[in-house]
């Protein structure tokens, strides 16, 4: 039953990514793009991802779309609609597929046990966890402590990523920016009275369910990574009611890159205290005089860090597009 | 049900490629964006594929109950943190594709190339 759902979801997911393709007005794509990214999570929740579905839920339906309509009210929402066929690119996409689906007979079938991935260092994990960390959720265990480095290097990509975005539209001339769409209007939705009455309703419990995911990322599906995206929703939610200006009076761009930095500085900071303890870089266990508690501390710590330079990064993204309309 | 036991994967060689298709044949840079990030999703959806073990359940181990079988968390930690690495360059790609349009005044590639031959 369940694999005929998943393959219900998948087929529609298909049909959704060729709507995409096929669409050429830029933003019903973008629109079909925040479908797909809803049935997406559904997907990775019935094959037991609940961690991975809930950040593809925040950041893909929500955040996602939000940036890409952003970028659309300083563009063209209209794409040109090509001159031919382009059969030569159909050909080289339908025989690639044909060959990666020929190769796919080779791989293990769907929840097959014995699949070489199961094999491998996932057991152990699943089995130490317990007893080195003692926290029920082995995701978060593998993301804040075992692969603690990795975590480091990709909240580096995100904060980089950020500040790119910052140097690219922070600065420069600004002609041809016409200020349209929801974005650019600074007065927001605040005379529409549906979309301000739900939004009012739903922000608090959005930015109140982020901190739970936040802190309760050990036990359950949650952490930084799914905290900083819903949060952020829910400012940028805020800022698309009331506003880009009265958002930026709650969190100003100072206290985003606040954030951004003290997140990092934070992540960094609890891995050379494990150094200054006389363990190794990351290593919480000599944090505290237990192991075990020692370990909760820093997992609890580097999820903030992360939870707090997420946040920071989404929102000084989203407030880097707004800006930019508002500027002409 | 054997019969779909590989179904994850085709779907994942489609959403590859209509994501490629929408990379090389589309002039819009925005529309080329998207497909990068359908692309991505075809990335992760591979690996969550992976990840999933029959009759097993989310690794969120419960206190006392010892037999239950758990799926593999490692190819959902590495998904996770490319998720959001994901959204970041996007946003990159999309401050980029902004300049642009305030340069050229199109997103359209090869309306951008004429340009830049005269």
């Amino acid at each position: 039953m369940i694999t005929l759902f998943g393959v219900f979801l998948l087929t529609l997911l298909m049909i959704t990514a060729f709507g995409i393709v096929r669409a050429q007005n830029l933003f019903a794509a973008v629109m079909l793009t925040g479908i797909f990214s809803l049935q997406m999570a559904a997907i990775f929740f019935i094959l037991d991802a609940a961690d991975v579905a809930l950040t593809e839920a925040a950041v893909g339906a929500g955040v996602a779309t939000v940036l890409m309509l952003g970028a659309l009210a300083l563009t063209k929402d209209k794409e040109r609609p090509p001159a031919r066929r382009r059969w030569l690119q159909i050909t080289v996409v339908v025989a690639t597929t044909l060959l990666v689906i020929y190769a796919t007979f080779d791989m293990p079938r769907l929840g097959d046990p014995l699949a070489p991935v199961h094999q491998h260092v996932a057991p152990w994990y699943l089995s130490e966890t317990t007893r080195l960390i003692d926290i029920p959720n082995v995701v978060t265990a593998i993301l804040a402590s075992f692969r603690g480095y990795d975590t480091l290097g990709e909240l580096f990509v995100i904060l980089t990523a950020g500040i790119g975005v910052l140097f690219i539209l922070a600065n420069g001339s600004s002609k041809n920016v016409r200020p349209t769409g929801p974005v650019a209007e600074s007065a927001g939705l605040r005379h529409h009275l549906v979309p301000r009455v739900v939004g009012r309703l739903l922000i608090p419990f959005l930015v109140l369910f982020g901190l739970y995911v936040q802190f309760h990322g050990e036990y359950g599906p949650g952490g930084g990574f799914q905290a900083g995206a819903l949060v952020s929703a829910g400012f940028i939610l805020y800022a698309l009611i009331e506003g880009e200006k009265a958002a930026l009076r709650v969190l100003s761009f100072r206290v985003l890159a606040g954030m951004i930095s003290a997140g990092a500085f934070l992540y960094i900071a609890v891995g050379l205290a494990g150094i200054a303890r006389g363990g190794k870089f990351l290593d919480y266990s000599v944090l505290l005089n237990d192991p075990i508690a020692g370990q909760h501390l820093g997992i609890i710590l580097i999820e903030l860090g992360v939870g707090l330079t997420v946040t920071g990064v989404l929102l000084t993204i989203f407030h880097a597009f707004a800006a930019r309309g508002q500027k002409s | 049900m054997e019969f779909f036991g590989l179904f994850n994967y085709w779907a994942f060689a489609v959403l590859l490629m209509t994501g490629m298709y929408a990379v090389i044949s589309k002039a819009n840079l925005v529309k080329k964006l998207i497909g990068i990030s359908i692309f991505q999703s075809s990335v992760f959806l591979l690996y969550i594929s992976m990840d999933k073990v029959e009759g097993g359940t989310a690794p969120i181990i419960q206190a006392g109950v010892s037999d239950v079988l758990y799926s593999n968390p490692l190819p959902q930690v590495l998904i996770l943190t490319a998720i959001v690495v994901g959204i970041a360059t996007l946003a990159l790609g999309l401050a980029v594709v902004v300049r642009i349009s305030e340069a050229y005044g199109t997103i359209e590639e090869d309306e951008m190339q004429e340009m830049d031959r005269e």
